[in-house]
């Protein structure tokens, strides 16, 4: 398997910088959405697999810009319409209808 | 606009941005609610997680450390399967088996999550971020000696290193050596000695 064959979530080997050290307390959206994640899980509805499938989905600078949990979130909100579990569309509907309201 | 991948919608926010945060939990919320409205959720369950995963901490690692330092026929089951070991504590790895690396005299496990962030969480709770990092995970495997001298770790030389990449179908835990000096001490206070870091292979305790 060539170098190019890799996804961009395989970066294992790769070379990188020092590991930042800094570490945060999770926001309360961030454990909403690994508790969205594990409920799912434990329904059968969204396996760790369904989840990095998602994840690794997701276009290159996506994966790169986006926070640990926005990245969960990209992956969930589209596996959930995806299996039809939501309708289509219905996750940047909603978004967008709650920033107007904002 | 036909999508076959997820896409992130909206500005681009870097996650220093004070108006992320915001951002993001009005996603997080919109999930919710979809969810619920689907009946997929009922409400407060997710908050009844929430409150579940604050309740595990990496204190509960430290106790089953603490137990196998002092007690050789729990630590042979914990070698053995551990999933079954750490459920006399009560943790339920669920379907991702749980393998315990012992470090010794001459071998210093350490793990890392190349692909993702897999982690231990029934037993220590949330990975901390660098283990999620783009750097630890790219360079863990590749010069996993200079990233433990980054963590403050040198190992005695003829010491071998040896790293474990998780995958969503295990999970690993390492076993710290006992610290010297430590003699007669009971659980409790050894397992004050076993931090987080000494279960993930990026530090040793000590006494």
């Amino acid at each position: 398997m060539s170098e190019t064959d890799r996804g961009h979530h395989d970066i294992g080997g790769d070379p990188a910088g020092p590991v930042p050290r800094a570490e945060h307390v999770l926001a309360p959206w961030e454990k909403e959405v690994d508790a969205i994640r594990t409920v799912l899980g434990q329904k059968g509805l969204m396996s760790a697999d369904k989840l990095r499938l998602g994840i690794e989905q997701l276009p290159a600078e996506d994966y790169r810009r986006l926070s640990y949990y926005e990245r969960w979130l990209a992956s969930i909100a589209w596996t959930m319409e995806k299996d039809g579990v939501i309708p289509p569309g219905s996750f940047a509907a909603r978004v967008a209808a709650l920033e107007a309201k904002r | 606009m036909p999508h076959d991948g997820p896409h992130h919608h909206g500005h681009d926010h870097a996650p220093d941005d004070p108006s992320f945060g915001s951002r993001a939990a009005l996603g997080a919320r919109a999930l919710r609610e979809l969810l619920e409205e689907a009946g997929v959720l009922a409400p407060g369950e997710v908050a009844r997680q929430v409150e579940r995963m604050d309740t595990i901490t990496p204190a509960l690692g430290a106790k089953v450390v603490a137990r196998a330092w002092t007690d050789p026929d729990f630590k042979a089951r914990l070698l053995a399967d551990g999933s079954a070991a750490v459920r006399e504590f009560g943790v339920e790895m669920g379907t991702t088996p749980l393998y315990v690396v012992e470090n010794t005299e001459s071998v210093h496990n350490m793990i890392v999550c190349t692909l993702c962030s897999c982690y231990p969480k029934p037993l220590l709770g949330i990975p901390p971020d660098w283990y999620k990092s783009f750097e630890y995970r790219s360079r863990a495997v590749r010069e996993p000696r200079a990233v433990l001298a980054e963590f403050g770790v040198r190992l005695p030389d003829g010491v071998a290193v040896r790293v474990h990449d998780s995958t969503a179908d295990l999970r690993y835990l390492v076993l710290p050596r006992r610290p010297e000096g430590t003699e007669g001490w009971d659980e409790a206070r050894l397992a004050g000695l076993v931090t987080r870091d000494c279960m993930i292979g990026t530090a040793v305790p000590s006494a």
